[in-house]
């Protein structure tokens, strides 16, 4: 088979605050990470190589020249090779120009037969990119998929997530899955992958490359922008009300009426 | 040091493996039954560390000094006897195969080794004959194709779970001292090969060590290792370049001492406030965290030097060693001492930490040996 994955190197949201003046994401002396979710991505796709050996899992991301460090953690896990599309002109991206970007990438990297994306990235958590990219591909897509259960000629059967249950989808090939972390456990890295990590080539591809028009690319083809960033205040402290449960209802409708609610 | 992308990216593979896979519960485990743990020595070997450093062609990594170092720093951090799980292949116990070896002997008994598939033991000291090497006594007497050995080693780190031991006995018993020693490849299931009872150690629990009696076992002489009557310089070799991983799990003990001591001192109140804000605490931890440094910039400086097969290495590895071990002694009893009462309760990390760092100066070579060396190599 051929695989695609597509990843993002995130920063690590553990650690990051939001300038509270600004309203900004605080990102200096923040790690930057492969995001969660595309690990289970990048796992599912280097399972099904280790089911179907000959398959080969390619890893596509867009980001700036730094995202090549999480590509190399890509690589040292076990991916064959790794893509990155980078240039000014695709920056200021929101998630419509990210998967036209990304779209053209995977043309340009030819036939395949699946790809695996993250549910979403923990910087955004929008979950569009994925979705939107196997539109722009004209194929089918599996969003929140929890379990792989069996792979057929031309086709694959997953489990999708529900809130209550999940859903049993038997998707055709050529197909987009994105991973949730329940789909799987990634692998770890081993040294002497990572030794040949470094040994290999990241390609790089800009706009040109990938033969798409500046005017469709970054900020100029984003329809949406980010307005404002905010913490949002906590909530204030609950009440609990004490006695039984008549007693309590009593009550209840006491507050309710004191505050105009009743 | 400013590492590479590359050591960056090893550094974190080994912390998140460790810190996730190295259970307090698993840890637990370890003190209480002293055993070898083989589910997670597999897990080790198949993320590569038990071969980290040694070369692709005998199934290694292909990664390089620097890469050792680091990561058996991040492992020692987090257990300093898993640490060593990781390193007999790439040490003691490879070093001597890597050193002498011809191309069958290693691809029979470093490659399995180094895959973590067997275990390999580096058998040196005996009862009588400990920095005083050249004072053994085991012999090895040629009848045909074979090789007779007899004698006892002693405290053979991994002996009660190895499958085979680089054992040195002497084969010219006319020659006196270091001469007529020479190295074997012997396996532990030979006919005549015993085990002494595992020792009962004050840390490193669960990296259990035995004697290995030998009586009236046959070698076959293919198991030679390096050139007859010469095997003691292969040992002295093997030993430089394994004292560069015991300074480098100093440094992770060092390093844990120092986490545990900054977690305390800020989580630990007395007299109304954190004891960080006082000073007899703070300076302590401005102490640890300096000498830890030095520490490390001995060990990373000496792995460049190996890896650059420069010739002022070994004196760099006999620094690094000295002063890592020591370094880490101090700091156990400084946590311990930041930690008070705590600190002497074995629900407390350091603890345990105080007695695994106590064997660092003491194997591969003493303080006292290190001292040796350095100071002949700066007098001759």
């Amino acid at each position: 088979m051929r695989i695609i994955v597509l990843a993002k190197q995130v920063p690590d949201t553990n650690e990051v605050k939001i300038d509270p003046v600004k309203g900004t994401l605080i990102r200096d002396g923040v790690p930057s990470i492969l995001n969660p979710d595309d690990a289970n991505a990048l796992e599912a796709a280097l399972a099904a190589k280790d089911q179907f050996p000959g398959s080969t899992v390619s890893v596509l991301s867009m980001g700036p020249g730094q995202a090549c460090y999480m590509l190399r953690e890509c690589l040292a896990m076990g991916a064959d090779d790794a893509y990155l599309l980078s240039s000014r002109t695709f920056g200021g991206a929101d998630t419509c120009a990210t998967s036209t970007t990304l779209a053209a990438g995977i043309r340009k990297l030819g036939k395949f037969d699946i790809i695996f994306a993250g549910r979403q990235a923990i910087d955004g958590d929008t979950a569009q990119v994925g979705p939107q990219t196997a539109y722009r591909l004209g194929i089918p897509v599996v969003t929140y998929v929890m379990k792989i259960r069996e792979y057929k000629e031309k086709s694959v059967v997953v489990e999708r997530q529900l809130e209550d249950g999940y859903e049993v989808i038997e998707v055709s090939l050529p197909c987009m899955l994105t991973a949730v972390k329940e789909l799987n456990e990634p692998r770890y890295m081993t040294i002497g992958r990572i030794e040949e990590a470094y040994k290999k080539t990241i390609t790089i591809w800009d706009e040109n490359d990938v033969a798409l028009k500046p005017e469709s690319c970054g900020l100029k083809a984003s329809p949406t922008q980010v307005f404002r960033s905010f913490t949002p205040p906590p909530k204030g402290k609950g009440e609990m009300l004490k006695g039984t449960v008549p007693e309590m209802a009593a009550q209840l409708v006491a507050k309710l009426t004191e505050k105009h609610v009743l | 040091m400013i590492f590479s992308e590359k050591h960056e990216l090893i550094r974190k593979l080994v912390r998140d493996f460790a810190e996730k896979e190295f259970t307090s519960d698993m840890l637990d485990e370890l003190e209480e039954t002293g055993e070898f743990n083989w589910e997670i020595f597999r897990k080790m070997a198949a993320a590569g560390f038990t071969g980290a450093k040694l070369p692709v062609q005998y199934g290694g990594q292909g990664s390089d000094y620097l890469t050792y170092v680091i990561m058996l720093e991040e492992l020692a951090r987090v257990s300093p006897v898993l640490a060593i799980y990781a390193n007999t292949s790439n040490s003691l116990g490879g070093g001597p195969l890597l050193l002498s070896g011809n191309e069958e002997q290693l691809q029979k008994y470093l490659r399995p080794a180094a895959t973590g598939e067997k275990i390999l033991v580096f058998a040196l000291t005996e009862p009588g004959a400990g920095t005083d090497a050249g004072g053994t006594t085991t012999t090895a007497v040629l009848d045909g194709d074979y090789y007779v050995m007899n004698g006892r080693k002693t405290f053979i780190s991994g002996a009660p779970v190895a499958d085979y031991a680089i054992i040195y006995a002497k084969t010219d018993l006319k020659q006196k001292g270091a001469r007529g020693i020479s190295a074997f490849i012997v396996d532990m299931k030979l006919p005549g090969v015993s085990l002494g009872k595992d020792e009962k150690k004050m840390g490193i629990i669960g990296y259990p060590t035995c004697d290995i009696i030998l009586e009236d076992v046959r070698v076959h002489k293919s198991d030679l290792l390096g050139e007859l009557d010469r095997g003691f310089s292969n040992a002295m070799k093997t030993l430089d370049g394994g004292r560069l991983g015991v300074a480098a799990m100093s440094c992770g003990i060092g390093q844990a001492c120092l986490d545990e001591s900054i977690k305390y001192s800020k989580e630990r109140k007395q007299f109304g406030q954190p004891i960080a804000n006082f000073q007899a605490i703070s300076f302590m931890i401005a102490d640890m965290a300096t000498e830890l440094q030095a520490a490390k910039e001995l060990v990373y400086n000496a792995a460049v030097l190996k890896d650059l097969n420069r010739p002022d290495a070994p004196q760099a590895c006999y620094m690094a060693k000295y002063y890592a071990s020591e370094m880490c002694n101090r700091l156990a009893a400084h946590a311990v001492q930041i930690h008070g009462g705590y600190g002497y309760i074995k629900d407390y990390k350091v603890e345990r930490l105080y007695r695994d760092a106590r064997i660092n100066t003491i194997y591969e070579g003493t303080s006292q040996v290190q001292q040796m060396v350095i100071a002949a190599n700066l007098l001759k």
